[in-house]
């Protein structure tokens, strides 16, 4: 524990700090340009992206040991990588905008493809007669033991730049993720903007190949932004909680893996990011589970106290055990289920009341009124006072039950 | 021909055929109803199954793994449709939350335990190992009708033989109400189709499918003979019973070529070793699918302008 502490204060070593910087600017990153993928509704094109990603990182290696060069550095593998990244976009696109195969089928068929392809460049790599054992595995899930200086230094600068752009773009990229045809009819170009967006969330996968590895990378993009969903309503916020995830997502990932160096980086990553998720899965307002289960008691509540009135205003005998209990919490009726005097008044009001629905929904037969009835529904909201004093005068005034 | 032949590669490359076209009958379905990434949902979170199906029991027997993997897959659904439901969350999003946590749990159970007695690692599971299931006591083809010989044939071979039998068995069956729910649900509601537990049953029979391939080939096939060659086979004609044994002809050529290519390639090429079956069974899905795309019949969106679709 206290080894995870220092960890978390960068005292786990200068390489360790860097890596942790770098992880957290990556999630950082990966949040925002995630949350535009994921209003854009499509999140799992990002997984055929970095399924992509392998082909590149194999041929790389095998270009760069071929012209007599380190397979293994970094800045190569990555521009690997991000090369076929973009061509397994371009596949996805060509794939769906010109033949009938929807995009999920796309997806699968490039992620799956691409990533075959890979695995067969990866076995022509170790069986290479420049016999340096490339670890090019370690992109798979992501590693962060043995990583360079310099290779932080790339991270965390492309975390940076990806960073900057969504600055900067946020406002176009917003208009095409909620409403693609207003932002053409506004002169925007959509295609352009789709572009930035996937170049960007292409950088992050990139860039995270080290870190997280590409089968999980696509956790990263999408987690924090669902996570955030959970909280707003507005993108603004959306993008800046999802970055807020995603960054601790990286930071605590990276710092658990620096003192325990044996486990891959990127499941832990992943998993700080879904506990993070499951935490507002249960917790957060009004999407919340727990608030789920409030809103649905309440509203049980509101049901089987109108419902209670009713009865009790029309004299009938009340044996739900439910109802029972709502009227006795609010003194509306005596233990031995009589009436108190506020119970009776509030029967009376509920009867009147559904006595004005029945009127107004025979006097205005349209849905602006009548698709309003659910029985919970307070008519006040619904009509004017004129019009519910002509409705009265039709019915006359408030009737208290016999009794 | 190779007297080695026998004994090295035919029982992988039968290996790998039932498994495409145990995964390639449900993915026709899949694709039709625009679920194509569930292959890859379960495909991912059979690893987490396996593994703890490995810790309660603690040996790799396939069937504990099996009903592991599908306690996951179930597990997998049920949690993404609670995401879905509750959060109002797209599908595709629900998906990727839940498959990629669960698939990192898997691999940190993973490499929390000590497997390494037993063959269980990442790696195995992504790329299978389609290559080691050799028969050694065959001789030749004659071994064939040799019931000593027979009887020393890889046991994957007869897991997946038995899986993917009773996949073609339960399409046959479920055939109308499976065709009927895909195209039009609300009709096959209307006629008493119980579409629900069709749809469920068709995810289900997806990851048995799935974990038995799994075992045996890794999950790159899994999810590429899930989408591909149904994939391919749709471009090819617009009924349903024609795409399913074009999808059935693309697996089976897929799974042969590709264990060819992969095995005698390189040899051709002059590299003495061979590459990765797995991993070359997609490709050459991918590249079947590629054609497909490229010059198949009904390639075009219906009503498609002409420009576009060329």
């Amino acid at each position: 524990m206290n080894a995870l502490i220092e960890a978390l204060m960068f005292g786990a070593g200068y390489n360790a700090a860097l890596v942790a910087i770098g992880a957290a600017l990556l999630g950082i990153a990966a949040g925002a340009a995630g949350s535009f993928l994921f209003l854009r509704k499509r999140a799992l094109v990002s997984d055929a992206i970095a399924h992509a990603t392998l082909p590149g990182v194999g041929l790389a290696f095998i270009v760069m040991v071929a012209l007599g060069g380190d397979g293994r550095s970094l800045p190569g593998l990555l521009a690997g990588s991000a090369l076929s990244a973009a061509a397994g976009l371009l596949v996805v696109d060509w794939l769906t905008r010109h033949t009938r195969l929807s995009e999920d089928a796309a997806i699968g068929a490039v992620l799956s493809v691409f990533f075959g392809l890979g695995i067969v460049l990866l076995t022509v790599i170790q069986t290479m007669s420049s016999g340096r054992q490339a670890g090019l595995e370690s992109f798979l899930l992501g590693s962060t033991a043995g990583m360079l200086f310099d290779d932080a230094v790339v991270i965390a600068g492309a975390g940076a730049l990806v960073l900057a752009i969504v600055f900067v773009f946020r406002r176009p990229m917003t208009l095409a993720a909620f409403d693609p045809e207003y932002a053409a009819a506004s002169g925007a170009s959509v295609r352009a903007i789709d572009l930035l967006m996937m170049t960007l969330v292409m950088a992050v996968v990139v860039v995270g190949l080290k870190i997280v590895g590409l089968i999980l990378v696509v956790a990263l993009l999408i987690i924090p932004a669902v996570t955030a969903r959970f909280w707003t309503d507005r993108t603004d916020r959306l993008i800046l909680i999802a970055g807020i995830v995603g960054g601790l997502a990286g930071y605590f990932g990276a710092a658990i893996s620096a003192v325990a160096p044996r486990l891959p980086t990127g499941p832990i990553i992943v998993l700080v990011a879904f506990a993070a998720f499951a935490v507002s899965l249960l917790v957060a307002p009004n999407r919340g589970m727990l608030a789920a289960v409030v809103r649905h008691r309440a509203f049980e509540k509101r049901i089987h106290l109108r419902q209670g009135l009713l009865a009790l205003a029309r004299e009938e005998p009340i044996l739900d055990r439910l109802t029972l209990r709502v009227l006795r919490a609010r003194n509306l009726i005596r233990p031995d289920n009589v009436a108190t005097a506020t119970g009776r008044a509030q029967a009376a009001r509920a009867l009147r009341d559904e006595k004005r629905w029945e009127v107004a929904r025979a006097v205005h037969p349209d849905d602006a009124v009548t698709g309003r009835y659910d029985g919970l529904t307070d008519i006040e909201t619904v009509l004017t006072p004129d019009e519910i004093a002509a409705i009265d005068e039709r019915i006359g005034g408030p009737v208290l039950a016999a009794g | 021909m190779d007297p080695y032949f026998v004994q090295l590669s035919l029982t992988p490359i039968v290996i790998g055929t039932l498994a495409a076209v145990a995964c390639t009958l449900p993915g026709n379905f899949l694709v039709l109803r625009r679920q194509a990434l569930v292959g890859d949902a379960i495909s991912h979170v059979v690893l987490p199954g396996i593994v703890v199906a490995f810790l309660v029991t603690g040996v790799v027997e396939s069937l504990p793994m099996l009903v592991g993997a599908g306690a996951a897959a179930i597990v997998a659904v049920f949690l993404i449709e609670v995401v879905r439901r509750l959060g109002r969350i797209e599908p595709g999003a629900a998906m990727g939350v839940v498959f990629t946590a669960m698939f990192a749990g898997g691999v940190l159970l993973l490499e929390q335990t000590d497997t390494s007695a037993v063959h269980l690692d990442v790696e195995h599971a992504l790329m299978g190992n389609l290559e080691s299931l050799i028969w050694l006591d065959a001789t030749g083809w004659r071994s064939l009708f040799d019931p000593v010989a027979l009887a020393g044939l890889p046991v994957e071979l007869s897991r997946i033989a038995l899986v993917c039998a009773a996949i073609v068995v339960l399409t046959v069956v479920f055939w109308r109400p499976l065709k009927i729910s895909t195209f039009d649900e609300g009709f096959a509601r209307t006629v008493g189709v119980p579409t629900a537990a069709i749809g469920f049953g068709l995810v289900i029979s997806a990851a048995v499918a799935a974990v038995a391939a799994f075992d045996a080939v890794g999950s790159i096939i899994v999810i590429a003979m899930f989408i591909c060659p149904p994939a391919a086979a749709r471009l090819m004609t617009n009924r349903l019973e024609v795409q399913v044994l074009w999808s059935v002809v693309f697996a089976v050529v897929s799974a042969v070529l590709g264990y060819v290519l992969a095995g005698y390639g390189p040899l051709w090429l002059g590299s003495d070793n061979a590459v990765s079956a797995a991993g070359m069974i997609a490709t050459v899905s991918g590249v079947i699918l590629g054609l497909a795309a490229l010059f198949a019949p009904h390639r075009a969106r219906v009503g498609a302008p002409r420009g576009e679709a060329a």
